[in-house]
């Protein structure tokens, strides 16, 4: 048990290391930085942070009103095409933001196919629409692509205890409405509130949907403080505003939950008699449109996109499959190591916050959460920092060579990065356990690891089978770590996608995007078979 | 028999691991036939151009691409224990950064010093050149042959004339392709004046800066805007594509080499250098030095429609020919001014709103 506390210890200290690095920053305070800063507060700072709020803003209602009433449709209902929409709501997942965004701007600006053949055939000048590079444009993608966070979590609050209590209250004579609002949605609040904060750590993190689409965030700054200015001090100093917002909204959304543990207090029993509503007819219709529209347009329409991109430059190309299932492999292979390896993390800290529920144990939690919302550059600046610190101090050490020639550094800034993730999923599921549980099993005589591997982990394991999955997609889909750490001929489809992509070659990059997308999709069908079984 | 898995998996995932760790453990520490190549190229002819060096000369080439940030940042990091043999880049402003902060190695080669003009190479002192640049791109100006007169866009300052109001576009200013343009600007016409420069650019603008090159030039092409300013590879490629769409957008499309009245057209180079820590550096100066070759300079050419830096190098790329970039005159400003001008223009872009 000593070893364990031991190594936890270490983890926390790893896994927090380059988001502490970027709070030191204040401590190498300078002119130059200074002058960097209060150049950029005078005039384009304000302006990051209004887009920036606007964005987070436009996201929430989006990914809220996506996820939850899709989660709810799929388990308070019973409709024609549920069962399919059931997991079909999750492909999106597969598609990484970056890619949906080059899909719909290439095919939906003025000079792309659609606007082009509209004019064309009708004589019509001018646009007609308003161009997708915008805020709006980057909202709609974003949100697309992090809804599913929400509907994900939603859904394994509700599917759990909302049918029976809503059955409960139908018969105690309460109208649908009155259901919905009264027994559902306090039921899935804190899990809406949990996939929200995913979502907008996300958001926060964004580079590559809002810098291509023009729309300039706070992240826009740090990156032009960073890559453009050259100075690091002052890029990590930025990153510091944005790492207090998402402490903020951590704590919030701990709050909400908080509040909400006695949903958890009760144990679940299961009516086999009560079933969800059955809907025919319009309702029925009604219902499906709403759910196959996020399917449609965050999944189905950009992969017909890039399909038809790749059916356009195909008769050009010559596709080397070997190199490709290169790619596959080591896409695949980096993110089963990443995803075991944080899941193991996050149980062990989940647990150890659940026994010793101490300040000292949750800021902990915290702090190894936080690198979720830091854009990636900035965990690479976090990491590169002290190792090229300690290679400078002590050069038989070999640190730097370590962290890039081996797949060392690469697999720590994705744990960085997505601990929070398998995290979110673990401490969720944790909250559907009753402390009582925990209570009883005590007084039986179970404790510590008993309680872990007898008590919990077999209450744990869809949670544990999804955050597996989830870090599995979101590291195939990394792209800034990816691009800078990783060691001689190790290149991912998501790398690859990336270059041709930058070098402008839509048509190109359509290949491997379309193979990120058909090999994500394993773990989120896999993903929602696990949820599936109860 | 889901935590069987997950164990299963995880033990797994380990000695795969460790496997992995042993085996590229073993890269390139002693003094082998093989090359550690950091390249910030990303075009689809470099892979031939590799192969046919190992080809040659037997040595195998072991790569990571990344941005030149992501790259400068990375050997940094790695210090004395970098594996890295040779940096290439593909920012004039980049490489000047990579030679003052010190992760080059300065070499002495009378066959790179020869082959290459002076303006498209680092200073020569006594210890050598720390890095030589292997082709060149040309900022040029496309416009709507069916709006924009020719005569109104021969400059870089003309873009700015009230003529070209509501029709200029351009990818973000704070691209290093723009800021090593801006930088050369600032100067040759001082910080004052492109500063008013840059505002009245910004006052022309058809639309806030996003996308990419080609992006600019499709949306010439369609006529969203009169105006663009595009890397020379993005406009050649465009005029070589196969797709049918392509060549329907590019007949509208006219391309100009600005400023051959003066001070001739802003290029922008790419080129390579050995790595400070390098580990092969006689095999890292047998590659630049390949790279000067006929062979490679063609590739850069033909293949990606760069300008060749080797005088006497045969072109035989129809787009450039079409373009009418065989002979023009180019700006020789040394990078040195290029790379020291980028803070002050970020700077100035934020003042005037450049996004």
């Amino acid at each position: 048990m000593r070893l364990i506390s031991l190594l936890r210890l270490l983890v926390i200290v790893l896994l927090a290391l380059p988001v502490l690095m970027v709070l030191a920053a204040w401590l190498q305070w300078n002119d130059g930085s200074a002058d960097i800063l209060l150049g950029m507060a005078s005039t384009v700072l304000p302006s990051y942070v209004v887009s920036s709020l606007g964005l987070c803003f436009w996201v929430a209602i989006g990914v809220i009103s996506m996820g939850s009433v899709s989660a709810a449709a799929v388990t308070l209902f019973d409709f024609k095409g549920r069962r399919s929409l059931e997991w079909a709501l999750l492909l999106p997942l597969a598609m990484p933001a970056y890619v949906v965004a080059y899909a719909y701007s290439d095919f939906l600006q003025f000079s792309g196919p659609l606007q082009t053949a509209l004019r064309a055939l009708f004589g019509w000048q001018g646009a007609l629409w308003p161009d997708v590079r915008s805020l709006w444009g980057a909202a709609a993608v974003l949100s697309f692509a992090l809804y599913p966070y929400v509907y994900l979590l939603v859904r394994a609050a509700l599917v759990e205890r909302a049918p029976q209590l809503m059955e409960a209250a139908r018969l105690l004579g309460a109208d649908l409405p009155r259901r919905i609002f009264r027994v559902a949605l306090p039921l899935a609040r804190p899990a809406i509130a949990a996939g929200t904060a995913l979502a907008l750590m996300e958001t926060l993190a964004d580079f590559g949907v809002s810098s291509y689409f023009g729309v300039t965030t706070f992240s826009t700054g740090i990156y032009k403080a960073w890559l453009v200015m050259d100075d690091r001090v002052a890029a990590a100093q930025l990153a510091t505003f944005l790492l207090l917002l998402v402490a903020l909204m951590l704590r919030l959304e701990q709050k909400a939950q908080a509040r909400l543990r006695f949903a958890s207090q009760r144990s679940m029993g299961r009516g086999a008699e009560s079933q969800p509503l059955q809907l025919r007819g319009w309702p029925a219709a009604l219902v499906l449109l709403l759910c196959g529209m996020p399917v449609l347009l965050g999944f189905v329409l950009p992969l017909l996109i890039m399909a038809h991109a790749l059916w356009v430059h195909s008769q050009s190309m010559w596709i080397d499959w070997l190199t490709f299932s290169v790619w596959m492999g080591n896409s695949l292979y980096l993110g089963l190591l990443t995803a075991v390896l944080a899941v193991g993390m996050a149980l062990s800290l989940a647990f150890s916050q659940r026994v010793h529920p101490g300040v000292w144990q949750r800021l902990s939690t915290q702090a190894v959460g936080l690198g979720y919302a830091v854009p990636g550059v900035i965990i690479v600046v976090g990491l590169l920092l002290p190792i090229g610190w300690l290679q400078k101090t002590w050069p038989q050490s070999q640190a730097g060579y370590w962290l890039t020639a081996t797949i060392l550094g690469l697999v720590w800034a994705y744990l960085v990065r997505f601990i929070a993730v398998a995290l979110q999923a673990v401490q969720t599921g944790y909250t559907r356990i009753p402390i009582s549980t925990d209570e009883a099993s005590r007084t039986l005589g179970v404790f510590r690891t008993a309680l872990f591997t007898r008590v919990h982990w077999p209450l744990l394991q869809r949670s544990t089978a999804a955050a597996l999955l989830l870090v599995l997609v979101d590291v195939m889909k990394e792209l800034p770590a990816t691009l800078v750490l990783r060691p001689f001929n190790t290149d991912t489809l998501a790398v690859m996608a990336y270059q041709l992509a930058r070098d402008e070659r839509l048509g190109e990059a359509a290949l491997p995007s379309l193979a990120l997308v058909l090999v994500g999709l394993l773990p989120v069908m896999l993903l929602s078979r696990t949820l599936r079984k109860t | 028999m889901f935590s069987k898995l997950v164990f299963a998996g995880f033990t797994r995932c380990a000695l795969g691991a460790l496997a992995l760790l042993a085996s590229s453990s073993g890269v390139s520490l002693a003094q082998e036939a093989e090359l550690n190549l950091y390249s910030a190229r990303h075009y689809a002819t470099d892979e031939a151009l590799y192969a046919d060096f190992t080809r040659a000369t037997g040595i195998r080439i072991n790569r990571v691409d990344a941005d030149d940030a992501g790259i400068l940042s990375r050997l940094k990091a790695e210090g004395s224990s970098s594996p890295a043999d040779v940096i290439l880049l593909v920012d004039t402003a980049r490489l000047w950064k990579g030679e003052v902060e010190g992760l080059f190695k300065p070499i002495h080669s009378k066959l790179l010093e020869k082959a290459i003009p002076e303006h498209l190479r680092a200073r020569t002192r006594t210890e050598g050149t720390s890095w030589f640049g292997f082709s060149t791109r040309a900022r040029v100006i496309v416009y709507d042959k069916s709006r924009v007169k020719p005569e109104d866009v021969d400059s870089y300052e003309k873009l700015a004339l009230p003529v070209n109001k509501n029709k200029l576009c351009a990818r973000s200013g704070s691209h290093p392709y723009n800021l090593s343009l801006f930088g050369s600007m600032l100067e040759h016409l001082g910080a004052p004046a492109t500063e008013v420069w840059l505002k009245e650019l910004v006052g022309n603008m058809a639309r806030t800066p996003k996308g990419g090159d080609t992006d600019q030039i499709k949306a010439v092409g369609s006529g969203e805007c009169g105006i663009a300013l595009a890397n020379s590879y993005y406009v050649a490629r465009l005029l070589r594509s196969g797709a049918q769409q392509d060549q329907a957008l590019m007949q509208r499309v006219g391309v100009i080499f600005p400023n051959q009245a003066s001070w001739g057209t802003h290029m922008n180079i790419a080129g390579g250098a050995v790595a400070q820590y390098a580990k092969h550096p006689a095999n890292a100066q047998k590659f630049l030095e390949y790279l000067a070759s006929p062979s490679a300079q063609s590739y850069f050419a033909d293949g990606n429609n760069e300008w060749p830096v080797v005088k006497g190098v045969q072109i035989n790329n129809p787009a450039l020919q079409a373009m009418g970039g065989v002979n023009f005159k180019t700006d020789p400003l040394p990078a040195s001014f290029i790379g020291m001008n980028q803070i002050k223009v970020q700077q100035m872009l934020d003042r005037v709103g450049f996004r």
